[in-house]
């Protein structure tokens, strides 16, 4: 939602990025102030998955040029941990397994350390065991998870609830959600999607990488962006998902080279 | 490889000082004098210094194993000093004589003595060099009939038990270090609980080399009569030296029927600098006989020390219904070599051997896994279950697992799993977006790896075990 008062959460501008060498961001303009929900879309290969890494601090991109603000503060002078504890939460594309380590314990963990970046009370695991259950309900997750290893053995749709699941212990200022909603069956989609919409609210903002129009019929965005090779080339409200839905990506394209001709 | 994983594995060893005691030191060498004063000095009867002389006579005749996977330079075994004692070395008859400059090392340690001792409610022999230094608790065990005490001083005071166990379960020619250990040793512990005895505390030893160009061969024996039941922890340090330090220590168990041992070690000798230098070579011989039926031994070991570790803690199942138990954690990091695991020798029916063994592999660190599981014609009905796990962490290092199985019983059941995984910068980044650190989630990775391991540990040892882990692998993600 669009809020008159709202502040500016994240200000990118310019911002290019490489990995091995090889330039995938290509100069990124994207501004989101709180309350917002902005969808990035965009073919394979266009740099959405990328962008969304390099905001989170993945240690295989370089940044290369370019400025990016989070909370008024520069991005690139904190590693990774510090921007997830100053409220940047990335959802992963592919959630990553960590064997041997309880679901439970790694949740507490994430949790106690945001709880004490912000100045609040820690909770032990007892109190922490019936907060999380709470937040499970949520997303009608069993609380059997709790127990099993990060992620081992999860089914595709469980990684991403529990990855939801994070996000709302962590309430974060800033959640990035890299194709959430892919692998997700139609049930499980309504679940993660009235999940993210139970979250947001004006203090924070959402942005969702996303393929398909379909998690957009759940979460409205208020900004629909589309990369291409790198860029965003083409920025609308929601009825651009819809629009893109119906025609695909090749005439956005055409009218952002024409446009470049222009310019040029 | 990330810098992140770079710098976890690159903490400063703290136990490498030298504590400045005068130390009665052997000349350097070996031959039939050096063990006639060794047993000279240690006053010991004809019939020890008979079972050395034959020891060393077999030694003699033995070749250095080359088959481990460790490289290392040939061992000049003449220079090195086989006898070590801290002066003064007279008779100690409370923790009060003891040198305080050798109470403060135990304190830079953390060995729970004196005070800590029996708040800790644990006995403590204590060997420092080559002579073992006190004895806590000696006098409240005696109540209930156990006898634990040096194995020097056991030599004069139940030469009968010494005599009728000592190389039993490892012959004096079993191989190469057990034959130079039955020849040169010089103290150690020995633990004898009488039938029907529940050891009432965990009875603890904590080895410690002191003396540059000294090897540290001790050897400990437990007996566990009928019914016993015992719970014995060894723990091991060393200064830092540029040299390499020899540790050929055997340790013999003995269970009768319906006994129990466990043999619970956290080694962190010396393990070298980060380029190799320095550092004890661990060459150790650890073996258990379940003689009588019913009966149990279990080792748990969390090697993180020695430049080398070369160790196979094994159990010969010889009662019917005998349990074997091996729960293995070795760690290896920088230029540290570990060619370790186990042989469980099934003889007895219905025997049954567990083996779990965690390796965790960082730095340029080689760390493999050597096992062997015989069922012999007559162990009808035996069963072993086997699980190696392999943790890489970099990519530099290497881990290997050489499991070793031979069935003579068609009617015996083994089964053996291996895995191999990495902690990659794909977790620690999952972990870094959550809010925690490198050293964090490296820590939470290796102790969800370990937990199999580490809950076979009394629980004191458990929680220097996961503190221990954590520094031995600071700097080694990042």
């Amino acid at each position: 939602m669009i809020y008159q008062d709202s502040k500016t959460l994240l200000d990118v501008r310019g911002l290019r990025a490489t990995v091995n060498g090889i330039e995938i961001l290509k100069g990124i303009d994207l501004t989101v102030k709180s309350g917002e929900v902005h969808a990035i879309m965009g073919p394979n290969g266009s740099g959405k998955s990328t962008f969304a890494k390099v905001l989170a601090g993945h240690p295989a991109y370089e940044v290369t040029g370019g400025t990016v603000a989070f909370q008024g503060k520069s991005l690139f002078d904190l590693k990774p941990e510090e921007r997830a504890r100053a409220g940047l939460f990335l959802g992963f594309q592919y959630p990553i397994e960590i064997p041997g380590v309880a679901n439970s314990q790694f949740l507490r963990l994430a949790y106690n350390t945001v709880q004490a970046q912000r100045g609040k009370d820690e909770l032990d695991p007892l109190e922490f065991d019936d907060f999380v259950r709470e937040k499970m309900k949520l997303l009608e997750m069993n609380p059997d998870f709790l127990d099993r290893s990060v992620n081992e053995g999860f089914s595709g749709g469980e990684k991403k609830r529990n990855e939801i699941l994070q996000m709302a212990l962590l309430e974060p200022h800033l959640a990035i959600l890299d194709e959430t909603d892919s692998g997700l069956d139609i049930d499980a989609l309504r679940v993660v999607a009235g999940g993210v919409n139970q979250l947001a609210n004006k203090d924070n903002a959402v942005v969702l990488v996303t393929h398909y129009q379909r998690l957009l019929n759940y979460i409205v965005p208020d900004f629909v962006h589309v990369m291409e090779a790198g860029r965003v080339i083409k920025t609308g409200g929601k009825d651009l998902a819809l629009e893109l839905e119906t025609r695909g990506y090749d005439w956005v394209s055409a009218e952002y080279r024409a446009g470049a001709g222009a310019r040029a | 490889m990330s810098s992140v994983l770079q710098n976890l594995v690159n903490q400063p060893y703290k136990h490498g000082f030298v504590t400045d005691i005068e130390s009665d030191v052997a000349p350097k060498g070996l031959n039939e004098d050096t063990i006639r004063l060794i047993s000279a000095k240690k006053n010991e009867p004809a019939w020890l210094l008979e079972f050395r002389l034959k020891a060393y006579a077999q030694w003699l005749k033995m070749e250095e194993p080359k088959w481990p996977n460790v490289h290392y330079p040939t061992i000049d075994f003449q220079s090195i000093s086989y006898y070590s004692a801290p002066k003064p070395n007279k008779k100690l008859k409370s923790m009060d004589e003891v040198d305080p400059e050798l109470l403060r090392t135990f304190e830079k340690l953390g060995v729970p003595m004196n005070e800590r001792a029996k708040l800790a409610g644990v006995a403590v022999d204590v060997i420092f060099d080559s002579v073992s230094v006190a004895t806590t608790y000696k006098a409240k065990l005696a109540e209930v009939g156990i006898i634990f005490c040096s194995i020097s001083e056991a030599v004069h005071q139940h030469p009968e038990l010494i005599q009728q166990y000592l190389g039993t379960v490892v012959p004096v020619g079993d191989n190469y270090y057990a034959a130079l250990n039955s020849a040169v040793f010089t103290d150690g512990s020995f633990c004898f609980i009488p039938k029907g005895v529940k050891c009432p505390m965990d009875l603890s030893t904590y080895f410690r080399i002191n003396t540059e160009a000294s090897g540290q061969f001790e050897r400990t024996l437990i007996v566990a009569e009928d019914g016993a039941s015992v719970s014995y922890l060894e723990g091991c340090t060393a200064p830092k030296f540029d040299t390499n330090q020899l540790h050929a220590a055997v340790v013999e168990l003995v269970a009768l029927d319906n006994a129990d041992i466990k043999y619970s070690t956290v080694q962190n000798w010396y393990a070298g600098d980060e380029n190799g230098v320095g550092g004890i070579y661990n060459f150790v011989t650890k073996r258990g006989l379940c003689k009588g039926i019913n009966s149990r031994i279990s080792w748990t070991q969390v090697e993180t020390g020695s430049a080398i570790t070369w160790k196979y803690p094994s159990c010969i199942l010889r009662g019917e219904n005998s349990v074997g138990e091996f729960y293995s954690v070795a760690l290896t990091n920088h230029m540290q070599q570990a060619d370790t695991g186990t042989k469980m020798v099934h003889l007895g029916k219905n025997t049954r051997s567990t083996i779990v063994s965690k390796g965790i592999s960082a730095g340029r660190s080689n760390n493999s896994y050597r096992g062997l599981v015989r069922i012999a014609p007559t162990a009808a009905g035996s069963r072993n279950y086997s699980q190696c796990d392999s943790m890489l962490i970099g990519d530099k290092c290497g881990a290997n697992t050489f499991p070793y199985i031979d069935v003579r019983n068609p009617s015996a059941k083994v089964e053996h799993e291996a895995s191999t995984s990495k902690i990659g910068e794909d977790q620690l980044f999952y972990f870094a977006q959550r809010g925690i650190g490198a050293e964090e989630a490296v820590s939470m990775i290796i102790n969800g790896f370990c937990k199999d391991v580490f809950q076979q540990l009394p629980m004191e040892f458990a929680v220097e075990a996961t503190k221990l882990l954590g520094l031995k692998l600071e700097g080694s993600v990042g």
